[in-house]
Parts: structure tokens; sequence; C-alpha cells
């Protein structure tokens, strides 16, 4: 039912339209790149082939090689799918984790209820940054830490907003009308209540991927975060910045599609507030 | 409102307090620790221990903690122990560049980021405002190391205009009055310009949310039929009241802004808390890490300290308790 207003959004369409092609990319990546990310060959001959030239054995580079003579392109869209499976996996965490702490606290009152605004309020005023360091540089860093981190890091948004859901809806008729028909609570949270009170969550949980994003390849970027060989934007950024004089096309490429997948999250977000909550101008 | 001043305090004292024992804890529970960084990997496990007895790494972690809360109580902070300085002439040395980069940059940002919003916010709709609105969303959009390494690219390399590493040149010494300030300012530009542009995108679209709520209230609605022109209605009417969740935001990305920092100061070699943070961490340097987690746990919460405070100043109502919202 949304989906054509989104549509008409013309934020909404241009979001979803970038995020189709990367996706799209990432999934069939296979198909569309020479499918080995972390081959090298004659790494001397190879490197730093510049964008859209043929390197010494005539095959093509559309975005050139790096210094290990490895096809920026396919990096890229390998790297695509790390960078953007950790950020969703990271939000899917941060989303669980938001809604049972924002459900708990916010349909049960009393001291579980206090107890889990407290530890929210406080995990809110932690510097997410310091936090996101210490744990990415004091384990061995590994893809499933950074999802683990980013996603541990993100969820007090989501609980607040959870909270002050349920806690609206928990007064509202039709609830009462549960109780009075001898729904168990536990039903009623997840049948009557949740469902209506996911509507900020969408619009967050879209942001909050960007943001995700951003996050993991800074992390790359201080070398806390995905490691190499595997392809990920932050990483390639990194490697890249070492020879941003002779290749820039190696930074820049990566920065560009992380750039572009941001802000397609972003729009995406901005347009699903507006049209799932007409009240709410952005 | 000096009790809900008071309030705040003991909160964020708590919130520091909660900060400094988390890290704590985690610093512990990581496998690995200072002493095997700091002797390598061929030292005997007598000479190991040795080094861990000598630096109270031995004692029961209770302990450890009690020793560090009541030294840094009385402002004693410690010695590094990689690199053997006291931790207070580190961060002693390295917070005024970060404060440099991270104040000068909240107030461009903010005063850019509000006249972007505000233009954006009065015409609403057209075709300026839906440019602005792309830039604005590209730029909050974009890593902040990232910008940082293209404009290094584009003015260092290729322009060869700015220097990109550092807070000063390497003659720096030998400089005097406007030359030296001018050095200055030119290593200053590229970390500034980086951290600001980012920051513009966030307060933009911010600022154009809350001015065009503001400009669908009544009282605006009233203003126009008094006959005021546009730019009273929107600067004078409008902009004042979509001012305190500005000033909320401001204090909020404080922090946001000191997270921004530590990558930029990686990207530019810039001398501040936030690289001493990212080598300490590194290299399991207890004492640093605790005492810049500390630190910046302090500017968290002065932070929205300060943005409370700001608020109640500007707005009554959140002064007398009946918030606006």
């Amino acid at each position: 039912m949304t989906r054509p207003w989104l549509l008409r959004d013309r934020r909404g369409a241009f979001g979803v339209l970038i995020l189709i092609v990367f996706v799209a990319c990432a999934i069939a990546a296979p198909l569309v790149t020479n499918g080995e990310p972390t081959v090298q060959r004659d790494i001397v001959a190879t490197r730093f082939v510049p964008p859209l030239s043929r390197d010494v054995n005539g095959v093509f580079h559309p975005i050139g090689t790096d210094r290990f003579g490895r096809d920026v392109w396919t990096r890229l869209v390998y790297g695509a799918r790390v960078s953007m499976g950790v950020g969703v996996l990271a939000v899917l965490v941060a989303v669980i984790l938001g809604v049972v702490v924002g459900a708990l606290a916010g349909y049960w009152r009393g001291p579980l209820s206090v107890a889990l605004l407290a530890l929210t309020d406080f995990a809110l005023a932690l510097p997410r940054v310091v936090l996101l360091l210490l744990l990415a540089a004091l384990w061995q860093p590994s893809t499933l830490l950074v999802v683990a981190v980013l996603g541990l890091t993100g969820w007090m948004g989501i609980a607040r907003l959870v909270h002050g859901e349920v806690r609206s809806l928990a007064a509202r008729p039709f609830v009462e009308g549960a109780v009075a028909v001898g729904a168990r609570r536990l039903r009623i949270l997840a049948r009557h209540i949740l469902p209506n009170a996911l509507t900020p969550v969408i619009v967050a949980a879209a942001l909050g991927v960007g943001n995700a994003i951003v996050l993991e390849a800074g992390l790359s970027y201080l070398g806390l975060g995905v490691q190499a060989p595997t392809p990920s934007w932050g990483n390639m950024i990194t490697s890249g910045s070492d020879t941003l004089v002779n290749a820039p096309w190696v930074a820049i490429a990566p920065g560009v599609a992380l750039v572009l997948v941001v802000v397609a999250c972003t729009l995406l977000g901005d347009a699903l507030r507006d049209v799932l909550d007409p009240n709410v101008r952005g | 409102m000096l009790a809900r001043l008071g309030h705040r305090l003991l909160a964020g004292l708590a919130v520091v307090l909660g900060v400094v024992t988390l890290t704590f804890l985690l610093l512990h529970a990581a496998p690995g620790d200072p002493v095997d960084i700091m002797l390598g990997p061929t030292a005997t496990a007598e000479q190991l221990a040795a080094q861990r007895r000598a630096l109270g790494l031995d004692q029961p972690l209770p302990r450890q903690f009690a020793t560090w809360v009541g030294r840094s109580a009385r402002g004693d902070w410690g010695t590094s122990i990689a690199t053997g300085r006291p931790v207070a002439a580190m961060l002693g040395n390295a917070w005024p560049a970060t404060a440099r980069l991270v104040v000068l940059s909240l107030i461009l940002s903010y005063l850019i980021g509000l006249a972007v919003g505000a233009l954006q916010a009065a015409r609403s709709g057209s075709r300026l405002d839906t440019l602005l609105s792309v830039v604005s969303v590209t730029l909050f959009g974009i890593p902040g190391y990232w910008l940082g390494l293209m404009l290094v690219l584009v003015f260092t390399y290729w322009a060869r205009l700015l220097p990109a590493f550092g807070i000063a040149g390497l003659d720096s010494d030998y400089l005097q009055g406007t030359s030296l300030l001018v050095d200055r300012l030119r290593h200053l530009a590229l970390p500034l310009v980086t951290l600001t542009l980012i920051g513009i995108g966030g307060a933009a679209r911010f600022v154009r949310g809350a001015m065009l709520e503001t400009l669908s209230q009544p009282f605006i609605t009233t203003a126009w039929a008094k006959g005021l022109t546009a730019r009273r209605v929107v600067g004078r009417h409008a902009l004042r009241n979509a001012l305190t969740p500005v000033v909320i935001l401001l204090g909020l990305s404080l922090p946001a802004l000191f997270s921004g920092a530590v990558f930029v100061e990686t990207v530019f070699a810039w001398p501040g808390v936030g690289r001493v943070l990212v080598e300490a961490v590194k290299a399991r340097d207890y004492p640093v890490v605790m005492a810049a987690t500390a630190v910046s746990a302090v500017l968290v919460v002065a932070g929205n300290v300060l943005a409370d405070v700001l608020a109640a100043w500007l707005d009554p109502r959140v002064r007398s308790g009946e918030a606006a919202q």
C-alpha cells in the first residue's frame, strides 16, 4: 500500500533506485565482475592501471587496478557485499535489541521499566566512537565483531522510540479491548501494540544503515574493522590513501560508492518518514 | 533552575563514573596487556611478571580500579606505560589542538548551517531549496576521513596550495608574527574545512526542519497578517523560535564532533586527543586510555548540560519546567 506512494516521492524513488542498483550488483557480483576480488597475478605488470584502460594482458579495467594489480571494480562490488551486509546486519541487531528493551520498558511498568530506561539513557550518553574504538581494538578484529560492536552501540535511539510508542499505544481503546477479552499480555504486546509501533523504527533503521556503513568504514580505516584481503569500502579507502598521488582512483571509487549508498539510505528514510507519518514534515 | 542544574550535574557525574568503570572492565577483559606489547615476544615469563608487579597489574582488579579512581580524583593521572610520559602532560598538550579544531568548526558549521537552513525554509519547495537539500544530504553522508583525503588530494597534491599534515610547518619555530600565524592557519585550513563541511550538512538539515515546523504555527500567520516583511517574519519571529531545538542539537553534537575529530585527526596527523586515544588503545596503554575516555565522557556530559542551560536561557517554557514538546 505504501510502495506507490514512496515511489511518487522523488527522494524515495531516487533512494530506492540507487539501492536496487547496488544490491543487484552485490548479489550478481560474479556475473558483473571478473569474480576474483583478492587474486593477485603479475603484480608489477598489472598494478596502477588507470581507469577505462587495458593492462598488458589486454584485460579491461573500468576503474583501473590497485597497487597489487587487483581490479578495483571487482573489489568495489565484492566490497559492497561486505560493507552493505555489515551495515544491514548491524542495524538488525540494533533494531532487535532496541525493540525488545523499548517494548519491555514501555509495557511493564515498575522496577524493570525504570532499570531499562536508566540503562538506555546511560548507554545514550556514552561516547560511541570511544566505545567502538575500545571494543574493536581490544579483540581480534573481524567482520562479525564489527557487526556486534555496531549493533551493541546503536540500539538506544530505537529503544526510546519504541518505548514512547508502546506507552501511548497501551492506553488506546483497542488495547483495552484486547485486555477485556482476556488476551495474554505478551500476545497483546506482540500482536496488537508492536505492529502499530513499528513506523518510526523503520525510518530509524533506514537512516541507521547509512550511519552503520560510515562507521564500519571508519573502523576499517583505522585498521580495526574488516581485515584485508577481504574487500570492504573502508579498508579499500585506507589502502588507496597510501597511493593517493599516483593512483587516486583506488581511494575515490569506494568513497563515491559509500556516499551514494549513505545518501540513498538518508533520502529513503526521509521519504519513508513523510509517507508513513504525514504529521511530521522534514 | 539551580536545582535542575544540580540534578543534571549529578546525573552527569554518574555517567562519567559509569564510562570509566566500563572502560576499565573492557580493558581488563580483553586478551593481552600493555606489558606484552611493551616487552615484545622475546621476554621471558619472569620478566613479564616482574614488569606487571612493578606496574601494579598483578593486584586484584577492584583494588587496581580503586587506586586509579583515588589517584585521579586527586589529579594524578599516572604515567603512560607506552611512552613513559605523565598522562596529564600528554593530554594537556593534546587538548588545545582538539579544542581549537572542534570549537571553531562547531561555530562555523552552525553559523553556515543556520543561514542555509533558514534560507531553505523561507524558500521551501523552490529549486534552490532542492539544490541545497541535495548538497546538505550529501555532506551529511560523507565520511570525514574520506572527505579529508579528497581535500588533501585536491589542495595538497594537485593544486599544491595547502599542507596536509600536522599543526605547524617544520620551520615554525623560526617564524614570527604574521608569518607564524599564516603557517598555523594554513595547517588548520584542511582539517577545519573537513569537519565544518560535515557539520554543515547535519545542521542545515535540522534547521530547515525546525524552521518549517515553526513557520506552520499560528503566530507566524498572525505575523504575516500584520503585514510584516518576509525578512522580519522569517528572521525575527520564526528563526528565534526555531533556535531552541537547534541549540539543544548544538550541545548534543559536541560529542559527535569529537568523534569526527578522532578520524580527521588521524588523517591530518593533527596532534589532538583523538590521536592520543587511538594510539593508546592500540598499545593497550591503560592509564592513557582511562584518562582520555574520562575526558571525552566529561565532554559529552558538558555538552548535554550546556545545551540544557542554553535552551532554558532561550526558552522560558523550558525554564519553568513545562517542556516545549
